[in-house]
């Protein structure tokens, strides 16, 4: 079976800095995998490789077998890779509905449409909206997106990330920031995210990677040095040592 | 090989009053991150402070140039202390807002003091004169600006690099809160840097009246020549601007000399090639 | 941020005005001031463009965040190619018109291909540069332009073959007029789009915008050229009314001044253009006949006054105020620029 999401030996450099090396994973359709590792291992460097943000100085990257190595970031969205951002990026003044719309509306193709109103797209508004409701967001639909608290603006950042449709879906680090008591609806929102979905998950919240996550990936210094099942992790000795110091 | 030569002298004092002029402005943006488009001004009041003192009062030369680059001096830091390090935390379009509404007044000002004719300033006869060196005649006030903007950037660079005032310049530039936190006097850093920057401004106003008549509308009209050095240059590089200041102003006054239906085109375009090469600047980085 | 004082539940984003508003008050007061103000013609016909202008540049500024100080070429090429066309080929002021707001198109097209690889500080000096290196030829090309003393000469036909430009300047008002609201609306039409809603994502966030997978350059340069093609129609209508076209259409005076408009009017929403248009235009045109240097007093002072007591909580009220005008605006939201 072809795996959705690919890379073979993805390396990037910043000039003398070897940040990521030989980096060789897969994902499956309806994978759940976490991506952890000590800080500065370069976990939100290889998400920015596969989205497209930066260029690999080497290797593959590919989705659903496509070799994608050489696009845009636009062309692997269109490609469907979705991600969201560990520091909130989000057009702060548009009320949240546009804000998913846009996503919609990006998604069809429809962001050439210089003529007809943004009123004028009735299922679009309304998938807008039901979607912002499965978030627990259908009140705050038509608040600008900064008048929402920042827990809620972390959902906002899901809610678009899934508007796209995306085979392949990057979370970088979902939680953080986000105060204890918003981040339950953050977890219920992961449980319901599609069956048939990829998604990798980079996060520090040990409780979320074991309670989420059926197969782990531990990067440190660049490389991976463990991929395997939540079990095999916890045992794995080399993994206690990369974490000792943490 | 005459007009070479002219064109290269008149272009290297030309490019030297851009360069003294555009030091403080590089400074200020590279340093502060504080968009002062009413730099233009300060060399607009050095010079007319100059012209003032050397006709109306009938100061010598070189009396009137020195006070008249300290008061500019003096001027800045009294702005910046009062005014403008209020406004260090406010946007970029505000900053640009309010120096350029305090650009359009002072310009107003100028006008209602002194008129709108143009003020020359009286050279003392040493600088009138041509200088005989055998193989060619040279004016002296050409080869006197030259002098002068090698001395300012000889200066400026063992300032920075060599006294504690430089070290201090150059943590601020690259971290201001940490360097406040080490003990090192940012404000007064500031401030400093901000006064002495006007005065390089009027003393460049003063240097260049010949190239750049002094007009009300002196301080807006220079002021986009001076941001394009500061631009090519690279924002905080005074060794940027100098070498930005001397290719533009060999460039422009070449194209003086031998395309003059041309206009500036070949300014801006070599602005626009340079820019478009390297858009942080030629030498961006902190100060020098 | 909290929602502490976010009000009760809004369950839908709040619904576009329709776009015939705006024009339709608009051309109720412009042809009001047209009939009760016979003697005042040249200067509503100014303010007529110079609004168009102001209109285009926020289409740039506002809506696309894009910082520019060279506006002013596309609105000078408009002029002249509108002026050379009457006086070489024909003088139909409507195909005059279309050659202006092509001219303006096709400029901005071109120059925004160019500039759109940069951003910020080097994207306005570049700007500058552009905008200097369209006068500098302009200067040059004598043969055409007529270089420093202008290009004149050419008397326009009467519009639609029916009405002649007098003297009194009426229908050069009327004209003037019906250009910006016509292109009032075509403006209002685009922001309210999905094609607007994304260069307005773009201007708030263009990172969050490419990770949608929007194509950013691609949908910058349409919104420019767009706003080309509205300053070069303004410009074609400055030249069609005076019968004179001079190398300060060109200067960067013009895209000063421009700006400053807008940014007091207030950018992003359309009708601060209009506004900050007709009344700087009006403060110029009276400072300027007792001292061309008072109108900078003026302007300086507002200027510093706007930035040291920032007015927000008076414009945003006003902008509510106004907020049926524009659609959309909800009282925190609207940022100046």
């Amino acid at each position: 079976m072809t795996a959705m999401l690919e890379t073979r030996g993805l390396d990037r450099h910043f000039g003398g800095l070897h940040v990521t090396k030989a980096v060789t994973l897969q994902l499956q359709a309806g994978d759940r995998v976490a991506l952890i590792g000590p800080n500065g291992a370069g976990k939100t460097t290889l998400v920015n490789l596969i989205s497209g943000v930066l260029a690999p100085s080497g290797g593959e990257i590919r989705l659903a077998g496509e070799n994608v190595t050489g696009r845009t970031q636009a062309q692997r969205v269109r490609a469907g890779l979705a991600r969201t951002f560990q520091i909130t990026t989000l057009a702060p003044h548009l009320p949240v509905q546009r804000q998913v719309e846009l996503a919609l509306f990006e998604h069809e193709g429809l962001t050439g449409r210089a003529w007809r109103s943004i009123d004028g797209y009735p299922v679009l508004a309304e998938e807008a909206r039901s979607l912002l409701r499965t978030f627990g967001l259908g009140a705050h639909a038509g608040l600008a997106t900064e008048r929402l608290a920042y827990g809620e603006q972390r959902l906002v950042e899901m809610a678009l990330a899934l508007a796209l449709r995306p085979r392949v879906l990057l979370l970088d680090e979902p939680m953080a920031g986000v105060p204890q008591s918003d981040g339950a609806r953050l977890l219920a929102a992961l449980d319901t995210l599609p069956k048939d979905l990829a998604v990798l998950i980079i996060e520090h919240d040990m409780d979320l990677v074991f309670r989420f996550a059926r197969r782990i990936i531990v990067l440190a210094e660049g490389a991976v040095l463990a991929d395997g099942t939540p079990e095999q992790i916890r045992n794995d000795p080399a993994v206690r040592t990369a974490y000792l110091g943490h | 090989m005459q007009l070479l030569a002219n064109v290269l002298i008149d272009g290297l004092a030309y490019g030297m009053v851009l360069f003294i002029i555009a030091a403080g402005l590089s400074v200020t943006l590279g340093l502060m991150r504080f968009v002062n488009l009413s730099h233009g001004a300060f060399a607009m009041i050095g010079g007319y402070l100059a012209a003032m003192l050397t006709r109306e009062a009938q100061w010598s030369f070189w009396l009137a140039l020195p006070l008249a680059v300290v008061a500019t001096g003096a001027l800045g830091a009294l702005l910046e202390a009062l005014v403008l390090r209020h406004l260090y935390r406010r946007s970029e379009l505000d900053q640009v807002l309010f120096t350029i509404g305090l650009t359009f007044f002072l310009i107003a000002a100028t006008n209602a003091l002194a008129g709108p004719q143009v003020q020359l300033i009286v050279l003392p006869p040493f600088l009138a004169q041509s200088v005989d060196l055998g193989f060619r005649t040279l004016p002296v006030q050409r080869l006197f600006v030259i002098g002068v903007g090698l001395l300012v950037a000889v200066v400026a660079a063992f300032a920075v690099t060599r006294t504690r005032f430089g070290v201090w310049l150059r943590a601020a530039v690259d971290h201001a809160e940490t360097a406040a936190t080490l003990g090192v006097p940012v404000r007064t850093v500031q401030c400093a840097c901000f006064a002495i920057g006007a005065a390089l401004a009027g003393l460049g106003g003063v240097l260049g009246a010949e190239l750049m008549p002094l007009e009300p509308y002196y301080a807006l009209k220079y002021l986009v020549l001076v941001l394009v050095v500061v631009a090519v240059g690279g924002m905080g590089s005074l060794l940027g601007s100098l070498v930005a200041g001397i290719t533009l102003g060999i460039v422009e006054t070449a194209s003086k000399y031998l395309a003059s239906e041309w206009g500036s085109l070949f300014f801006f375009l070599a602005m626009a090639v340079l820019l478009a090469w390297r858009p942080q600047g030629l030498l961006r980085r902190g100060a020098a | 941020m909290t929602t502490s004082d976010a009000p009760t539940a809004i369950c839908r984003a709040p619904r576009c005005a329709p776009p015939w508003r705006l024009p339709a008050i608009v051309l109720l007061i412009g042809v009001a001031a047209w009939w009760l103000m016979p003697e005042q013609l040249g200067l509503l016909t100014r303010i007529a463009f110079m609004a168009l202008l102001v209109l285009s540049l926020d289409l740039v500024v506002g809506v696309a965040g894009l910082a520019t100080l060279g506006h002013t070429a596309l609105f000078g090429i408009g002029a002249y190619a509108a002026g050379i066309f009457a006086l070489r080929v024909h003088p139909d002021p409507t195909l005059g018109l279309l050659m202006g707001t092509a001219a303006g198109a096709v400029l901005a097209a071109a120059s925004g291909a160019f500039l759109l690889r940069y951003s910020g500080f080097t994207f306005l000096m570049l700007t500058i540069a552009v905008a200097q290196i369209t006068a500098s030829l302009a200067q040059k090309a004598r043969d055409w332009t007529g270089g420093d003393d202008g290009l004149s000469g050419f008397t326009m036909a009467p519009l639609f073959g029916r009405f002649a430009f007098d003297m009194e300047g009426r229908t050069a008002a009327l004209y003037a007029l019906g250009v910006l609201v016509v292109g009032l609306y075509v403006a209002r039409r685009v922001v309210d789009s999905p094609f607007g809603l994304a260069v307005r994502g773009i201007h708030e966030n263009r990172a969050r915008m490419a990770a949608l997978g929007t194509p950013v350059i691609a949908r910058l340069l349409a919104m420019y050229t767009l706003a080309g093609a509205l300053a070069g129609a303004a410009g074609a209508v400055s030249a069609q009314t005076s019968a004179i076209v001079g190398l300060d259409s060109l200067s960067f005076a013009v895209s000063a001044e421009a700006l400053v408009m807008l940014i007091l009017g207030g950018a992003g929403r359309l009708h601060g253009a209009l506004i900050g248009a007709v009344v700087f235009t009006l403060l110029h045109h009276t400072a300027s006949s007792i001292n061309p240097y008072h109108w900078l007093f003026v302007v300086g002072a507002a200027l510093m006054l706007v930035v040291l007591v920032p007015p927000r909580k008076a414009w945003d009220r006003l902008r509510a105020r106004f907020a049926f005008l524009g659609g959309k605006a909800s009282a925190s939201a609207r940022e100046t620029a």
